[in-house]
């Protein structure tokens, strides 16, 4: 297992959110899950990228608790991509120099002009102020900076949420191609049509994954 | 004391007609504030009379270890007021204190050793007040800006935090925008010196019958003072408290 919780409980003002959640995800996995909004989907992922502390229960990453890891190292394998990300600083060449900043590396143009180009977005991109972006437009180069440092998993919270078709369409095939590649990815998603695609479906419901298929 | 400072007690009570306009002005406008007027003026001077009594005690003893033991306290009430005044964070008081107290001492060691001050009591404790005050000021105005920022980019630094940042990398620019709200008013007083507002250094020293030629060397010598005393104090308050917004595992907690 690359990623696993056991027994997750988690509580928030005296209601339960999830209770003895119990999920085990291998390696190269391309997990969707499922349910209503408030079962606890958003606030799983949230809990696998360190972003909130089990009630009870424990989130091991390639057999290792994820307390034992320094929480930057640990995100920077667990890259979690929030639901519509606003980026930061001016341009998108401040969004995506940070990965290396952060992490002391020269910046790898190559790979950023190869990314933009996976998510249909030219290189010259980088010099666009972050305003001057749609939301589509937006959501990609948030992809790309997640992508950039090579995670080993990547959580995706309902990333195609209000994207029009087309950069809905890049963005699954980025995801695919991560997934072939051999990335694991965990993906909550509302959408019908991703869940009627997905391979690996889990619903959430009464504060466990629960699959159904 | 010079022969041109006369304040006698009939001048005093003259120059309360002012304080009773103010009461006046909230009453006739329905501002409410006239109990505030009366207990602040009260206040001012019972505060005022105390210090007056006890600076006239220290200068009379002239012993060093007193005077710096009036100059802690100073730094003490000064800390105290920042920590009530912002929240009270946790550990607030003691990096209100730090803040404060380095740059006050640095400041203030600088002009002693460049021979601008004498570590005498007539000089050292007034010099550590207006030192203190403003780097009390600017901590107030750092502290209250980091809040901000941080509610307002929460966002942006949970994106930075889920990419693997640290809360200093996280940080940066909120970090660095909270000094420069601080610095700020300080610089910008700076630049209106003399042309907008005689400051307290160099009126009193004019009052006191000084060249005003003579005065302006005091009144530069503050600018630079005041300038050194904000920035450092600024700096340190921010760098020990921001991580106070963090937990243990990098999760942002705003206050609301």
């Amino acid at each position: 297992m690359i990623i696993e919780a056991k027994d997750l409980d988690y509580q928030v003002d005296g209601r339960q959110i999830l209770h003895q959640l119990n999920l085990g995800v291998t390696k190269g996995d391309y997990l969707t899950i499922a349910g209503p909004s408030g079962s606890g989907k958003s606030t799983f992922l949230k809990l696998l990228a360190g972003f909130l502390t089990p009630s009870a229960g424990t989130i091991e990453f390639q057999g290792r608790a994820q307390e034992s890891y320094p929480i930057p190292a640990y995100r920077q394998q667990v890259s979690y991509c929030i639901q519509q990300p606003l980026l930061f600083g001016r341009t998108v060449q401040d969004n995506l120099a940070f990965p290396y900043a952060i992490t002391n590396q020269p910046v790898d143009t190559a790979r950023i002009n190869h990314l933009l180009k996976a998510v249909d977005l030219p290189p010259r991109y980088v010099e666009k102020g972050i305003t001057e972006l749609s939301g589509g437009e937006r959501q990609r180069v948030a992809l790309v900076r997640n992508l950039l440092l090579e995670p080993a998993v990547l959580l995706l919270d309902e990333v195609t949420t209000g994207l029009d078709e087309a950069s809905k369409q890049i963005v699954l095939h980025l995801l695919e191609t991560e997934h072939q590649r051999g990335k694991t990815l965990i993906k909550v998603t509302h959408d019908a049509e991703e869940i009627e695609a997905a391979g690996h479906l889990l619903h959430m419901k009464g504060g466990q994954l629960i699959n159904e298929q | 004391m010079s022969s041109n400072l006369t304040v006698s007690n009939l001048s005093l009570v003259i120059a309360a007609l002012g304080m009773v306009l103010a009461i006046g002005i909230s009453t006739k406008e329905k501002l409410g504030l006239h109990k505030d007027i009366l207990y602040s003026v009260a206040r001012a001077i019972v505060q005022l009379t105390v210090v007056g009594y006890v600076l006239k005690g220290v200068f009379h003893v002239a012993n060093l270890w007193l005077t710096l033991a009036l100059s802690l306290i100073i730094i003490l009430n000064a800390s105290w007021n920042s920590y009530q005044r912002n929240g009270k964070q946790k550990r607030g008081f003691w990096y209100s204190f730090l803040a404060i107290f380095c740059s006050t001492t640095f400041t203030i060691g600088l002009l002693v050793l460049s021979g601008s001050i004498k570590p005498i009591a007539q000089q050292l404790v007034p010099i550590t007040g207006m030192v203190a005050s403003n780097s009390m000021v600017a901590i107030g105005l750092a502290f209250r800006a980091m809040r901000t920022q941080y509610q307002q980019q929460e966002q942006q630094v949970n994106e930075m935090l889920a990419l693997g940042a640290t809360a200093a990398q996280a940080s940066k620019g909120i970090l660095r925008e909270s000094i420069k709200t601080a610095m700020q008013p300080t610089i910008d007083s700076a630049k209106t010196v003399g042309l907008v507002a005689l400051p307290g250094m160099m009126s009193g020293l004019i009052f006191a019958g000084v060249d005003p030629v003579y005065a302006i060397k005091y009144q530069i010598m503050v600018v630079f003072m005041l300038l050194s005393a904000t920035s450092l104090g600024s700096v340190i308050a921010i760098y020990l408290s921001y991580r106070s917004y963090f937990t243990e595992r990098l999760q942002l907690k705003v206050p609301r």
